[in-house]
């Protein structure tokens, strides 16, 4: 591992690469390129990894996406505050020791593990992962499509499941859900839309789920035909 | 120097990473058709967005996710064990390489032990798999070239009787559930394994004649020579795998390589296509079966006495230490992984399969451009996918 590292610094000036330690038993420690690396950099890394004829990885075989939402840390943290107190009927500034729990709002990342193996040597796997620099509005990876083609569609399931968005893809669309979609379903504060139509089945939970949902749906209807009614306002009211 | 052959040349890198553009011969507007997700050949609901000159095929584009069900998402909230049921669902024909691909990945992920009786019959039921896989899917093959019906149940018959002792050992056909993490479910009875035995006998008949029956018949020479053609560096640079990738004359198999189970104790040799084509595909998956069926005459001879299962492995509250693994098979359709994250929970914080069938697809507009647009179908046949792998 440590020589991979050497091997892509001697031959990418500037790329950040750590070693990421695996604590399980399976030993497959993985490579992290530093965020905020520029596209080519990247790109970069992956061209000497595929092309260097002693690592020769030309066989990209699995691309996926892991969430990492923000995590709140509790720590405990000793404080020392002066404190004044009446000491014997006297009014003094005591320095006062006390353990207060703190809360640390560790920010979450996407990220993108790609697992590498030799054909023309038959080692492997290397594993290198590229982390984003948030959840919400910095997602963007640089895509390895150019430089091993099986990343296509995996990279394009990652951005549907995971909203992970490739720069540099050919075709980036939505894989497995239906245009249109807006949320990423595999992220871990993924929450199902209540808008479908539950059939009313025998099995009691489901029943009641089903007459809530159309009740709230009736609802808002009225309301939205009261509106229609009243102003000629938009909306269709559904699911509101 | 390198161990199977294959060197990439290296100016043919960069050409093969996107399929060409191709521009349509005559005048005239392009048919744009779509191909599915109801089509007889696309073995389930999968859909490709053709646009034909004449017959020709100028483009075309898969369309996935009609039986997408985010299998990962239904295991991450799950415990470990509980979602080997749901792995026989990926790919419905092969429901015991599956099983063993996650039970690898959790015992790679553990550091579990497996019995030698153990290995040895996972060994036997993934070999019977891959015979029974292969023979099903030279049936559609040949069925998707209008021979309707017969050859097809002429591989059903080798099939069903696999099936039938799929069915005494596990208790289900198709949905087996039968590996665990550290071993097997329940032990094989020596009555089983002489009715294995008994079937593996007569499985070389059955190739014999099923290849005698399609190997000198003008048609399918004539329909599938030359047709498809894949060349081994986009092969690899696309990362097909499986009889396809070995079609295309690259010597990979997990497994020799992967060092996976107790392959190494068995002689067998890996068939290598010479032409890239389909009809390579199909006669490299009729020599698999014939490998396959040395390693089960070799494992059945060999099988040892001793338990299933692994003594200390635990069945409830099984959470394993904090930490990741890959593992991978080489399953009849390629290279299935599990790929597995633990946060020391009971159960994983990340749940990945890497699916053969998918990625396979990869390269099928690549494969198809320029061929008429009834070798489409059969270019799609020959990758073998299963739709429930594809879209999970």
């Amino acid at each position: 591992m440590e020589e991979i590292k050497a091997a892509i610094e001697a031959a990418v000036p500037g790329a950040g690469v750590e070693i990421v330690v695996n604590p399980s038993v399976s030993g497959q420690h993985s490579l992290r390129l530093r965020p905020g690396d520029s596209v080519s950099g990247a790109v970069a890394v992956a061209k000497f990894l595929r092309d260097d004829p002693e690592l020769a990885l030309d066989f990209l075989s699995n691309v996926t996406g892991v969430d990492w939402p923000d995590k709140e840390i509790a720590e405990k943290v000793k404080v020392t505050r002066t404190v004044t107190k009446t000491v014997e009927g006297v009014e003094q500034a005591v320095e006062e020791t006390v353990e207060e729990t703190r809360k640390r709002v560790e920010p979450g990342c996407l990220e993108a593990v790609y697992h590498l193996f030799s054909v023309a040597k038959g080692h492997g796997p290397v594993v290198l992962r590229i982390k984003t620099e948030n959840r919400t509005d910095q997602v963007e990876l640089p895509s390895l499509t150019p430089v091993w083609r099986s990343a296509e569609f995996q990279e394009r399931e990652i951005f549907d499941l995971y909203g992970i968005v490739f720069t540099g893809h050919p075709d980036l669309r939505r894989l497995l859900m239906w245009e249109g979609f807006k949320d990423h379903p595999m992220r871990r504060d993924y929450v199902e839309p209540d808008d479908f139509e539950y059939e009313p089945t025998a099995h009691d939970e489901v029943l009641k789920r089903a007459m809530a949902h159309q009740a709230k749906q009736k609802a808002a209807e009225t309301v939205a035909g009261a509106a229609d009614a009243g102003a000629g306002a938009e909306g269709t009211g559904v699911g509101a | 120097m390198s161990t199977s052959g294959f060197v990439q040349e290296k100016d043919m890198r960069e050409g093969w990473n996107r399929p060409p553009v191709m521009k349509p011969d005559g005048e005239g507007e392009l048919l744009e058709v779509a191909m599915g997700p109801h089509h007889p050949s696309t073995h389930g609901v999968f859909r490709m967005d053709v646009a034909l000159d004449g017959e020709r095929v100028i483009r075309l584009k898969p369309v996935f996710g009609y039986l997408h069900r985010n299998h990962e998402k239904i295991a991450e909230g799950m415990s470990y064990l509980g979602s080997m049921p749901f792995t026989d669902r990926l790919d419905y024909l092969c429901p015991l390489t599956n099983n063993w691909a996650y039970a690898l990945a959790v015992e790679k992920l553990t550091g579990q032990e497996v019995p030698e009786r153990a290995e040895y019959l996972r060994v036997i039921l993934g070999e019977l798999t891959r015979v029974q896989n292969h023979a099903s899917s030279i049936g559609f093959l040949i069925q998707e070239m209008g021979a309707s019906g017969t050859p097809l149940m002429y591989a059903f018959k080798a099939r069903e009787k696999i099936l039938d002792l799929f069915e005494e050992l596990t208790g289900a056909r198709m949905m087996c559930n039968y590996m665990r993490f550290g071993g097997c479910r329940v032990d094989a009875s020596a009555a089983w394994l002489d009715a294995t035995r008994k079937v593996v006998a007569g499985l070389p008949g059955f190739v014999d004649e099923f290849e005698r029956l399609l190997r000198t018949n003008e048609i399918l020479m004539a329909r599938t020579q030359g047709v498809g053609i894949l060349r081994p560096e986009l092969a690899v640079n696309a990362g097909v795998t499986g009889p396809m990738l070995r079609a295309s004359g690259v010597n990979y198999d997990i497994r020799k390589v992967g060092g996976y189970g107790v392959y190494n104790r068995f002689k067998f040799r890996v068939p290598l296509g010479d032409h890239w084509d389909v009809y390579d595909r199909y006669m490299i998956r009729m020599l698999e079966m014939r490998e396959s069926i040395k390693i089960l005459e070799q494992a059945l001879k060999d099988i040892p006495g001793g338990p299933v299962m692994d003594a200390k492995a635990k069945l409830r509250g099984f959470r394993p230490k904090p930490g990741e693994a890959y593992g991978r098979i080489e399953s009849p359709k390629g290279e299935l992984g599990f790929y597995l994250i633990s946060d020391g929970g009971p159960n994983p914080y990340r749940y990945r399969v890497r699916p053969p069938s998918l990625i396979n697809l990869t390269i099928l507009e690549d494969m198809c451009l320029g061929q008429n647009v009834a070798d489409v179908v059969l270019i799609f046949g020959s990758v073998d996918i299963i739709l429930g792998e594809v879209d999970r």
